[in-house]
């Protein structure tokens, strides 16, 4: 499955300046870890103890995972994942 | 000024002054940081009131580095009325009630506040371009003052929105856009146009300046009460942020010393048809589950709240609650205000007065408490929900016709 995640800004400082990064995956989670592999300091800016921090939003085409399988939520080929600040907004 | 920097909520990490919302190590938004030592309580309290009429009189307290506009060039927000509400406190069988009016704000609704902060800001800092991701009330307010102050203005809504509220937007020249979708949709689209447009977007990279503008809401109430706090306040949640920062204008004023006691109880008015933060309440749990918004309180339509995590510990740690209300119980909330203190509010104030009748009823509210409801918007905004609810007796223009219709219920003078 090729994937493509988009970082937000405010991550770009431990993707090396990159805003997309393509990876392989059949859920989430499998395409994060994916990101994880090429871009290590990002797990503990977005996870804690495996799980997502609170204020990260993580959608696909549009879809938040929560109302999805979370990061079990399955992908198909070609999905984008996009990593988000959830404290916009009221 | 005061004002020192940006602050992370959750790790405590700074930041310098800008256009920034979340912190780049733990994801956590970011609020803004002061610093009042050496602060004289009396001289500052003697300051405020001979101030601007309006929230620029607690200019000391919020984010700026300059002057604030003055109220002759800005729409300037704030010192609603406070109004003793004691025959709504008669029919709920309470002993002291107040009703925090923001409906008298310049475009209807406590979002003059936050917007008058945050656009005072976004010049500050140099934009010429104002956006927000909007679920009605926001959406006027920003057009209105972007108007106001010259600024080219963005305004995002779900497209389904109240007609009152996209024609009250458009009025003032904006470009109002409308998306098919919820307001997290908007909200999300709002997120992702930060990083590309170089907008000054209230709530999203302006928010935490904008959010500093709840506080005045705290402010007024202490100074309307004579420089005392209140037992309770009632206050309906849609993100948290005002609810919220209500709760932390109060506690930076106890710290200062500007007043004392204790913060009030805070009870969260949410609508059963949207209400992660109210549901979270009941079930114990420290974040909230988002949801999809089914409600006609489209003003509260958040599913996913951004300060909702913090509103749960604030209601928690004071006595407080979250109390989610049916549509037929925010419909009785707008009758009942309006008959017992002649003030007509929007969808939001329903849940709000449909909350503190609930409490009332289930005795959670001692008759010795001095209760605020913080009613934030206008009923002439919300019309469809009012719409069915009225009476009229239609007559011919004459005596005999009125003497004879049902709504001669007073005799005639002999």
């Amino acid at each position: 499955m090729a994937i493509t995640v988009k970082i937000p800004a405010q991550l770009r400082g431990v993707t090396k300046g990159e805003s997309e990064v393509e990876v392989d995956g059949e859920t989430v989670g499998e395409a994060l870890d994916a990101v994880f592999d090429q871009h290590s300091d990002l797990r503990a800016r977005i996870t804690e103890d495996g799980a997502l921090r609170r204020f990260v939003n993580v959608y696909v085409s549009g879809e938040d995972i929560r109302f999805q399988d979370g990061l079990e939520t399955s992908l198909s080929n070609g999905d984008e994942v996009t990593i988000l600040p959830a404290v916009a907004g009221g | 000024m005061a004002v020192t920097g940006l602050r992370c909520k959750e790790c405590e990490a700074g930041y310098p002054l800008e256009a920034r919302y979340v912190c780049e190590q733990c994801f956590g938004p970011l609020e803004v940081a002061y610093d009042h030592s050496g602060l004289d309580p009396a001289e500052a309290r003697r300051k405020i009131q001979a101030g601007s009429p309006g929230i620029w009189r607690y200019a000391d307290f919020l984010p700026f580095e300059e002057r604030p506009p003055s109220t002759r060039t800005s729409l300037e927000p704030g010192m609603t009325p406070l109004v003793r509400a004691d025959r709504l406190a008669e029919r709920l069988g309470l002993g002291e009630v107040f009703v925090k009016n923001d409906a008298a704000n310049p475009t209807h609704s406590f979002k003059d506040r936050v917007v008058g902060v945050a656009v005072a800001k976004a010049r500050e800092l140099g934009f010429t371009t104002l956006a927000c991701a909007s679920t009605g009330n926001l959406a006027n307010a920003v057009a209105a003052h972007a108007a106001a102050a010259g600024l080219d203005s963005y305004v995002f809504v779900p497209a389904d929105l109240e007609e009152q509220k996209l024609l009250a937007t458009s009025v003032y020249g904006t470009e109002l856009v409308g998306v098919n979708g919820n307001y997290d949709d908007v909200n999300r689209l709002c997120t992702e146009l930060c990083e590309t447009r170089p907008w000054a977007f209230v709530n999203v990279n302006l928010r935490p300046y904008y959010s500093e503008g709840s506080k005045t809401v705290a402010f007024e109430v202490v100074e309307q009460l004579g420089w005392q706090l209140p037992d309770r306040i009632v206050c309906p949640i849609a993100s948290g942020s005002l609810f919220t920062r209500i709760g932390r204008g109060f506690q930076d004023w106890i710290d200062l010393g500007l007043v004392e006691g204790e913060l009030p109880a805070f009870s969260g008015a949410q609508a059963e048809g949207c209400g992660p933060v109210a549901q979270a309440y009941a079930q114990g749990w420290e974040i909230c589950k988002p949801t999809r918004p089914d409600t006609i309180a489209k003003s509260l339509a958040i599913g996913d709240p951004a300060d909702g995590p913090y509103a749960l510990e604030l209601a928690r740690r004071t006595g407080g609650s979250v109390t989610a209300v049916s549509d037929d119980e925010i419909r009785d909330g707008i009758r009942l205000l309006a008959e017992t203190t002649g003030i007509f509010t929007e969808t939001a104030g329903g849940v709000t007065v449909a909350t503190l009748r609930r409490l009332a009823e289930a005795g959670e509210i001692d008759h010795s408490e001095r209760v605020v409801v913080a009613i934030t918007g206008e009923g002439l905004k919300t019309l469809d929900a009012t719409r069915d609810s009225f009476r009229m007796t239609e007559i011919e223009p004459t005596l005999a016709d009125f003497e004879a219709s049902a709504a001669c219920v007073q005799p005639a003078a002999a």
